[in-house]
């Protein structure tokens, strides 16, 4: 889960991190409160969980009370790349002498934690490391050993922090490193991480995304989901215990294993060309499968105004065909008259005959059963195309 | 021959007495893997009844060792309490621990990891959140169903679960030297080059087939080694072409970001290594059946 601007640096100052005050509001008369409550000037940061704010006018400087009201009213409600502006943090302007880059991250390749830190931050990372990459210092962390005041030296050494303020960057970098790992975050970023003329270290920005893995060691994380902004269907399934992504397209989605819904999203998306549609979803029932897994995901899908057929694509391993068709048939039997979109169902694996026979006797009016995944996906494509 | 796992093989379960461990140790046994016991340090000395084989409950993997000769644990021990039980196991030196559970912390899977590192690799890590392994007609080690294809020759090293049975389905008439779905994790034990070195190196498989879906490099990395150090034929399958940025895809590790991690830039990347890459699974178990047709 990504957090907010402001949820991150909340995470910062329980860890000892320095970051500056700020409040959040939602509306221009809070935040005109906000600046007013701290003295100008103030900036006026849109909080969306997506890069490059500052290029899309989400990010605004104002030097009064009453221009932090006109800031906000212009921010609140951008659409910065998809995602809608709900809230601003408004937080004192601060003087800049430098600004630095600082990360710890997943290194997948290596199977451990990755340092990044660079003297020239502010700007966009992923442009330092392409056009500049010895800027950009890169240390290994042993998931064990972890980052000791010895070792955040070794970091900072590396980028070459200045000599004035090295001994408040390690300090920064210890606590950035428990932040990492007394949250379970994958990611902990500083862009920028600030240098004042005063030579005060301060985290002007903050990115934080957390393991769900480990959700069951944090109760408090639930507080920092944001239930407003999550797309209402895929609440509802999260309720329920799916594993679903709302997608844009018209062919509702449902198969078991994520590989094999992955796989058959492009085999829809593959067969919709030619009609003009797409996949509406990803929804893994998982291995079970069972009427109610089944009802509860047809639910969801049928939920959604933009879905024309569904494509349920379920290979029998550990359960078997004849368990998934019975599924299929008594949650037809438990959504009844809700049900009003045609199913195109594909089964394989284990007893498939025995499964395509109860789906056979069941005949179901809205259900089509067809051998082959791509022909399923094929059928779905098209039912979706004629909008039955 | 086989990859990591044999008709020699001696399989203990921890977290054999719990649902799911029960549930599979039943359908490994009926598989015909040779379980010799399980490890639940609150049910020691204790005798459990699996339709017929009774199966010891030892304390601990090093002890179960020590009474059984187990060279191989299948690991189902629920994600809070997985890290321990991977630790233990590492201790122990067992051979292979297949780690099935899924939802395991990735700081905590990055612990073991480096547990196991630190401590001179004696144990090969398969998973976590995977099937398992199976070498059909000689062990199965995790929850891949055993009746969906025999023993053959062609070698499946899978992210997915689901994709590996589709493949051996699609495959069954050839069968399999080993299966492996080495996890959908950010980190995991085994990888795909790890699976490629021992199924080229193993004289019983003749062609591999890959499967890599969206999120990381390791397809990249894979196509790499294929190209400098695989001479079989090698076929590949990657699952997520239409996956929007930034949203995980079911499994953890599934996520593409930004620009990075996507299955287009992992099917060219294969496929600049002579890797044949299908579009869909039925189209990539046609190239191999091309192959081994040819062979």
């Amino acid at each position: 889960m990504d957090l907010y601007e402001y949820q991150a640096k909340d995470l910062f100052a329980a860890h000892g991190v320095p970051v500056l005050p700020g409040d959040v509001a939602t509306n221009p008369a809070d935040a005109k409160a906000i600046a007013a409550k701290f003295g100008q000037p103030v900036v006026v940061k849109a909080q969306v969980k997506t890069g490059g704010r500052g290029k899309a006018g989400g990010v605004k400087l104002a030097s009064t009370a009453e221009e932090t009201e006109e800031k906000a009213t212009a921010i609140l409600g951008l659409d910065i790349k998809g995602h809608i502006v709900h809230r601003v943090l408004v937080t004192p302007a601060s003087d800049i002498a430098e600004e630095y880059y600082f990360s710890f991250l997943l290194d997948r390749a290596n199977r451990t934690f990755l340092a990044m830190a660079s003297v020239e931050g502010g700007m966009d990372i992923e442009e330092v490391a392409a056009t500049k990459p010895e800027a950009l210092a890169k240390i290994h962390i042993d998931a064990i050993k972890g980052v000791d005041a010895a070792k955040a030296k070794e970091i900072a050494d590396a980028a070459n922090f200045p000599a004035e303020v090295k001994d408040q960057v390690v300090d920064v970098i210890v606590k950035l490193w428990e932040t990492f790992v007394a949250e379970d975050a994958t990611l902990v970023e500083v862009n920028p991480l600030v240098r004042d003329p005063q030579d005060k270290i301060v985290a002007l920005d903050g990115k934080v995304t957390l393991d769900e893995n480990a959700d069951f060691r944090h109760p408090a994380h639930a507080e920092l989901v944001d239930k407003a902004a999550e797309n209402p269907l895929e609440a509802k399934a999260k309720e329920k215990g799916l594993n679903y992504v709302k997608l844009d397209g018209e062919v509702g989605i449902i198969g078991n294993g994520a590989g094999l819904v992955m796989s058959t999203l492009d085999v829809v998306a593959y067969a919709g060309e030619q009609y003009g549609v797409k996949p509406a979803n990803f929804l893994d029932i998982g291995g079970g499968a069972s009427a109610e897994v089944m009802a509860n995901g047809l639910d969801v899908i049928l939920g959604d105004e933009a879905v024309r057929s569904v494509f349920v694509n379920v290979f029998g391993g550990i359960t078997a065909c004849d368990a998934v068709a019975n599924g299929i048939v008594k949650a037809l039997e438990i959504l009844g008259d809700s049900a009003t979109k045609p199913l195109v169902v594909r089964l394989d694996g284990n007893n498939v005959e025995e499964g395509r026979a109860i789906l056979a006797e069941a005949n179901h009016p809205l259900v089509t059963v067809v051998d082959t995944m791509d022909n399923a996906a094929a059928k779905a494509a098209e039912l979706a195309a004629a909008g039955v | 021959m086989a990859i990591f796992l044999n008709e020699n093989s001696k399989v203990i379960v921890q977290g054999m007495t719990g649902a799911e461990g029960t549930k599979h140790t039943k359908r490994m046994l009926a598989s015909g893997t040779n379980i010799v016991g399980g490890v639940n340090p609150r049910k020691a000395g204790e005798k459990v009844d699996f339709d017929g084989t009774v199966l010891p409950v030892f304390g601990t993997v090093k002890e179960a060792m020590e009474a059984t000769g187990a060279n191989v644990t299948v690991i189902f021990v629920p994600p809070a309490f997985s890290k321990a039980a991977v630790v233990e196991a590492i201790d122990a030196e067992i051979e292979l621990a297949v780690v099935i559970t899924e939802g395991i912390p990735v700081h905590d899977t990055a612990y073991f990891w480096a547990h196991a590192v630190a401590t001179g690799n004696k144990t090969r890590i398969i998973g976590p959140n995977c099937p398992g392994i199976i070498s059909p007609g000689k062990s199965n080690a995790g929850i891949i169903p055993a009746n969906i294809a025999g023993s053959g020759k062609i070698g499946l090293v899978s992210k997915s679960g689901t994709l590996t049975y589709q493949m051996m389905h699609e495959l069954r008439d050839f069968g399999f030297s080993t299966a492996i779905g080495i996890g959908g994790d950010p980190i995991i034990g085994t990888t795909h080059i790890d699976a490629l070195e021992a199924f080229e190196a193993d004289e019983e498989t003749v062609a591999i087939v890959m499967i890599g879906e969206i999120g990381g490099d390791a397809e990249e990395r894979a196509a790499a080694y294929i190209k400098e150090n695989v001479t079989k034929p090698v076929v590949g399958y990657v699952a997520g072409f239409t996956a929007p940025e930034g949203k995980t895809m079911g499994h953890a590790g599934a996520i593409v970001s930004g620009s990075a991690g996507t299955a287009a830039a992992k099917k060219e990347a294969l496929e600049a290594a002579g890797v044949k890459v299908g579009k869909t699974p039925s189209e990539t178990a046609a190239l191999m059946r091309e192959i081994m047709q040819a062979l």
